[in-house]
């Protein structure tokens, strides 16, 4: 997405980056009064952001350019600044050009935002899979590749559970999705009686879980660590009450994770105190 | 134009019917739009209701109001429909368009008066049936239907068995049909019962707002009339499985239907806007309107490709990508024409005598707010973006910034402007003014921060969140209590103006006022153009002849 950077000029980019520095210090979760989106824990994520933020300079740029035409008029021609009206209604050349300007801004932006879809939906040789079956209410977690492991089914903390823990309320489970972190996971989401919606902000993923589809989708964690999401289709009593939790770990824990049929060592499984930040370094540091 | 003098009976010699039969047999386009302007206002109240509770219960995290999470479910999907299909399309097209659509052409009344009375008595029949859903089982968690005005299945057929969706279903076919009935009744009053001289390109643009709506409507609505259908003969034991995978049928079918209709729908909300915003700006600005061909046919436009983009609703559903790479052209696409509407606003303000009137101050605002609305639309549409937005609050300040701000502006401009022609009186500028900016600035307290929401991952139809997502709605909260204060000064300004009646005359706003409503009395006489208008001078005529 270099390219797009250029387009977008330094400062702009400076600008927005500022904007959403501070929305960006947490990772893997909406961060507290965010205005932005959350840190990109995906390739997919981060070229997403580059193309929303091409996206959002043009139509700041006409937001700016209609408001300030609009302020100008309102001064320059007041009835008492200009008492007399004009009786132009008509003029082909402004005409023309104020149909042929947005289609060339459009078509700025449509290029970068075919190629994110097409990454985004195209699946590369995935290297895993994972199945997502929505329930009503939770989510249940099962890894064709791995036959030792059994299903997983992802309960969300209740609110004394979530403040014992340390962890967020209405986003912590008591069962996350384990994954390896540089690894390209491919999805599998449906569900089994009302529709739900597998989504996880910052890795750019939200697939709806549809009663007899299988949906696909693809997801390349970079880093070690928790990254939540919440149900995104309206589902019921507790469509609120459903959030999604993946655990990013590096492939040996992972490999010990499917070693020991699915579940931490001892120690580290009771100790979930610092799992919101990054739950795995401790996790490793006990391994 | 013909002058047209005297006020309400006495010049032509009809006599007003009793109370009871003026005003439940009317057949007068002026009382039956009146009658649908109460409704709007009685069902924006009901819908105002629903949408301050659930804006008080997400002031802080936790559950506060709500007996159970089921019921603030209800109370979203009963506000987006009772507001969608009992509040600004009354007001718009069985309001304003009843009222002054055949005024504007030069029309004695409907083409169908006795239509015309049936559309608007299937609509307070139809809000019974949406009322008395709130008392009747809905789903295993409460009474009440819960499954988004949306609709979708399974949610809204095995997932919700009471009753309480039946009669959803029964009072939106009722109130679909009144729409029907009433798109029919506009086609043929527009089609053929212009004044002698009013050509088609002659038509004021509201008129031709309501034209390119009442073709939406026909050709939308019976799509949804039977989706609907659709999903009553499922939900019945034994009965049929469109869109049960298990009998072989497709949930998403449904969405696809919907949304064939729901974008029209929207479209459907914010062309008679358009309509009415371009006569308040040309008035007040005391020129033609700027590029009236130009504007008439943008509107079509939008009104056709408005029928081939529907799936932008539904980008995440798992679409081949190759259509949703369609739908994102397809949807890049409307920007076009709105663009072009919004700069012939402005060009029409430029080099005018531009007057800041109550109704002038909504229709600018209207502007400012449509333009923020169409912009994220325009984010919105690339579908890979939308991956993270869909479902998200950002979706709902997009939709709220052209529908409360773009639709519901779009009333209030046209009920200012037209309130002295409709009723003979005038407002009070100081309340009036009071309603206004109360009302823009609590709107865009509620609806700004939703974006930060939105962007932030803070999915919608949530009852509880988690507690990072405090701030803003907090701040959106407040923004409810100003907008709150914003309604009650409507009312006193309605009120007040009832009480003191100042009255007005006939074309109280002057020099820029030049469709033919402002050739008559205020209010106009209960029947008026006995004798037809002829339209030989015509602001608009010199323009559209340049054109071929
Ligand atoms: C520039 C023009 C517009 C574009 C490109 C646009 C685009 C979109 C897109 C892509 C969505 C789907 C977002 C999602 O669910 O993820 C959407 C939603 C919506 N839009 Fe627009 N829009 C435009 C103008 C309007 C107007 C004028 C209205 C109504 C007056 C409107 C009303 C809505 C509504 C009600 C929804 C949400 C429906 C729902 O999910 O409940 N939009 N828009
Ligand atoms: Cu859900
Ligand atoms: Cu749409």
């Amino acid at each position: 997405m270099r390219f797009l950077k250029a387009i977008l000029g330094g400062s702009a980019i400076a600008g927005l980056s500022a904007f959403a520095a501070h929305a960006q210090d947490v990772v893997g979760r909406p961060s507290e009064g965010g205005m932005w989106f959350q840190k990109p824990a995906t390739p997919v994520m981060e070229q997403l952001q580059d193309v929303h933020n091409l996206v959002f300079v043009i139509i700041c740029a006409i937001v700016v350019l209609v408001v300030s035409l609009m302020l100008y008029i309102m001064i320059r021609f007041r009835e008492k600044a200009n008492p007399v009206p004009s009786k132009t209604s008509h003029n082909t050349m402004i005409e023309i050009v104020w149909t042929i300007a947005p289609v060339v801004l459009l078509l700025v932006m449509v290029v970068p935002s075919m190629q994110l879809l097409y990454y985004q939906d195209r699946l590369p040789e995935t290297e895993m899979t994972v199945k997502v079956v929505g329930n009503t209410w939770n989510w249940q977690y099962s890894y064709p590749d791995y036959e030792d492991i059994d299903e997983i089914i992802s309960n969300p903390l209740d609110e004394t559970q979530a403040q014992e823990e340390g962890v967020p309320y209405l986003l912590a489970t008591d069962a996350p999705l384990v994954v390896p972190v540089g690894t390209k996971v491919k999805v599998l989401v449906t569900s089994v009686s009302n529709m739900h919606s597998w989504a996880v902000p910052s890795f750019g993923v939200k697939m709806d879980a549809v009663p007899g589809l299988v949906n696909e989708t693809w997801f390349e964690v970079y880093e070690e660590g928790t990254y939540y999401g919440q149900c995104s289709e309206i589902c019921g009593i507790r469509h609120y009450f459903m959030p999604v939790e993946v655990r990013a770990v590096s492939q040996a824990d992972f490999n010990q994770w499917v070693a020991n049929g699915g579940s931490f060592t001892e120690a580290v499984a009771d100790n979930s105190e610092n799992q919101t930040t990054s739950g795995v370094a401790t996790l490793a540091a006990r391994d | 134009m013909v002058a047209i003098s005297g006020n309400d009976t006495g010049s032509y010699g009809d006599d007003k019917p009793s109370f009871f039969a003026r005003w439940f047999y009317s057949t007068n386009h002026k009382d039956i739009g009146t009658l649908y302007l109460i409704f709007g206002i009685i069902s924006g109240l009901i819908g105002g209701f629903l949408s301050f509770m659930m804006r008080m219960e997400l002031g802080e995290p936790g559950i506060q109001f709500f007996t159970n999470e089921h019921q603030y479910l209800v109370f979203v999907s009963m506000h987006g429909l009772i507001m969608i299909f009992f509040m600004v399309m009354p007001a718009l097209i069985g309001g304003f368009g009843n009222w002054f659509v055949p005024i504007m052409i030069g029309a004695p009344d409907m083409a169908f008066p006795r239509m015309n009375n049936l559309s608007f008595w299937l609509l307070p029949t139809a809000l019974i049936c949406l009322l008395v859903s709130f008392v009747l089982p809905g789903s295993a968690s409460g009474d009440g239907f819960g499954g988004g005005w949306v609709m979708y299945p399974p949610l809204s057929t095995s997932g919700s068995p009471g009753p309480a969706f039946d009669f959803i279903i029964i009072g939106l076919l009722a109130a679909g049909f009144s729409s029907i009935f009433g798109a029919i009744n506009f086609i043929t009053t527009i089609l053929n019962m212009r004044a002698p001289g009013m050509t088609m390109h002659k038509m004021p643009l509201f008129a031709w707002s309501v034209l390119v709506t009442a073709f939406l409507l026909l050709l939308a609505l019976p799509v949804l009339a039977a989706a609907l259908f659709m999903l009553f003969t499922d939900r019945i034991d034994g009965g049929t499985g469109f869109f049960d995978p298990a009998r072989g049928g497709d949930p998403q079918m449904f969405q696809h239907l919907f949304w064939f209709f729901g974008h029209p729908e929207v479209y459907i909300m914010i062309l008679p806007a358009f309509g009415i915003i371009s006569h308040i700006v040309s008035t007040f600005s005391k020129k033609p309107i700027f590029g009236y061909l130009g504007m008439a046919y943008a509107m079509v436009a939008i009104g056709v490709v408005g029928f081939v983009v529907w799936a932008h609703h539904m980008y995440t559903i798992g679409m081949d990508v190759n259509l949703k790479a369609y739908f994102l052209a397809a949807t890049l696409v409307i920007a076009v024409p709105t663009g072009v509407k919004i700069f012939s606003w402005l060009a029409t303000m430029w080099g005018g005598s531009i007057r800041y009137t109550i109704p002038m101050q909504w229709a600018l605002a209207f502007i400012f707010l449509f333009v923020i609305g169409g912009v994220t639309g325009v984010v919105l549409a690339n579908a890979g973006v939308d991956t993270a937005l869909h479902d998200t609050y950002y979706v709902v300040a997009h939709f709220h910034y052209v529908l409360s701000m773009g639709a519901v502006f779009g009333i209030f401009a046209g009920f200012y402007y037209w309130f002295g022609k409709m009723f003979g009186i005038m407002y009070n500028k100081f309340l009036a003014a009071a309603h206004f900016w109360l009302f823009f600035i609590g709107v865009n307290v509620i609806f700004f921060p939703q974006h930060f929401l939105g962007m932030n991952g803070m999915p919608r139809r949530y009852v509880d969140y988690p507690a990072d997502f405090e701030l803003w709605n907090h701040v959106s909260t407040m923004g409810a209590m100003i907008t709150l204060l914003g309604v009650v000064f409507f009312f006193l300004m309605l009120i007040e103006a009832f009480i003191v009646r100042r009255k007005v005359g006939d074309n109280y706003w002057g020099e820029g006022a030049t469709t033919l409503e402002w050739t008559l009395s205020s209010p106009p006489p209960y029947h008026q153009f006995n004798t037809l208008p002829r339209i030989d001078e015509d602001p608009t005529e010199h323009d559209a002849d340049k054109m071929h």
